[in-house]
């Protein structure tokens, strides 16, 4: 009986290991991250550019948790792509989405040189927090400030709808 | 035809919101805004200036924060060649309560600013020179009170790590200016907080 409960308990941390490490945050330069704001298949792609200090990308954050819930299977794919830095960044990201509840594909922007790529995200976007990026194929749709859920959902729908 | 006028209409607004702000080689406007000492500060007050270095800056914003080391070496180095640094609060304070006037007064005596760091109460200033996020430079030349945007970007190409800062964007730019010379690069864009307006 006591084995087996020491098996249970053995059990259900490496079940508690494997869906930490599920959510685990990768850090990447500009040239890495840039294939996701480029695939060329038949999802819509919701590109997030944000950080845990700003207070307009904090709030904005809910909408886009709801609409990675309420697309799941419309083929619409959000990702938070984090511009934080400091110390423990990773475990401090982790920790915020954990007590946010915020459980869409999160990434770390580590390029501090950032005029050089700042253009490449967007020729519109000049760099200031936050900045969406909305895109399907070559369609994209891009919002440097603040958005709303109704105006993220009219942009996926408007691209979702278009012909392929 | 009416879809033609709309259209029109359209491109005309489009064009309006790209053309907000100053261009590299358009004249500023002079602006009048309290510092943190108490005092009015213009740009005509400081008559033997042979420009300026304009940053829209604030206290909350990491970048920002980042970058006020190296704001304060610029002030310190290009001061006396003619170019002071004039640090412009632009954000609202009701939305950001550590961008409030008492918030930059301790800041700066934090920090020992030896520049100006004025609050645009009104934030009419910011949007005039079309800044949109902090940090944000924008360099002036001053010919006899007659201001040109010569530069208009970021500080240089690392806000992370100063020591590994490859390109000076604009200390090459003063150095040009001061040579008499046109900046090389007149432009760059700059990773920061957007501005905070209730707008």
């Amino acid at each position: 009986m006591k084995f087996r409960y020491q098996l249970l308990l053995l059990s259900s941390l490496i079940i508690s290991i494997k869906s930490v490490s599920a959510q685990e945050i990768k850090s990447h330069n500009f040239n890495e991250l840039e294939p996701i704001l480029h695939y060329q298949n038949d999802t819509t792609y919701v590109i997030n550019f944000w950080a845990m200090w700003c207070k307009p990308c904090v709030e904005e954050l809910p909408e886009f948790e709801d609409i990675r819930k309420d697309y799941t299977d419309k083929k619409v794919k959000v990702i938070l792509v984090s511009l934080d830095f400091g110390k423990n960044t990773e475990d401090r990201l982790l920790g915020f989405l954990k007590k946010k509840n915020i459980n869409a594909e999160v990434v770390l922007l580590d390029d501090p040189d950032a005029n050089s790529w700042i253009g490449k995200v967007d020729k519109n976007w000049d760099g200031a927090l936050p900045a969406t990026l909305i895109y399907r194929k070559d369609e994209r749709i891009v919002f440097t400030r603040q958005i709303s859920y109704d105006k993220l959902a009219d942009s996926i729908d408007k691209l979702n709808n278009q012909p392929n | 035809m009416k879809k033609v006028l709309i259209l029109g209409l359209f491109i005309l607004a489009a064009m309006g919101i790209q053309a907000q702000g100053y261009q590299i080689g358009d004249k500023a406007k002079d602006f009048k805004l309290k510092n943190v000492d108490g005092k009015q500060i213009s740009l005509a007050d400081y008559k033997d200036a042979k420009g300026f270095i304009v940053i829209f800056t604030c206290n909350h914003c990491p970048y920002a924060v980042a970058y006020e080391d190296r704001i304060i070496e610029i002030d310190k180095k290009y001061k006396e060649k003619g170019f002071p640094v004039i640090a412009i609060n632009p954000n609202d304070p009701e939305l950001y309560e550590s961008d409030s006037f008492d918030n930059m007064i301790v800041r700066a005596k934090e920090k020992r600013f030896t520049f100006p760091y004025l609050m645009d109460e009104t934030q009419e200033v910011f949007k005039r020179f079309g800044a949109t996020k902090t940090p944000h430079v924008f360099i002036l030349s001053n010919n006899s009170e007659e201001y040109t945007v010569e530069y208009i970007g970021a500080i240089d190409n690392n806000y992370k790590d100063e020591t590994q800062v490859t390109s000076t964007y604009v200390e090459d730019a003063l150095d040009a200016l001061l040579q008499n010379k046109k900046p090389e690069i007149t432009s760059t864009k700059a990773i920061g907080c957007g501005i905070k307006t209730k707008g």
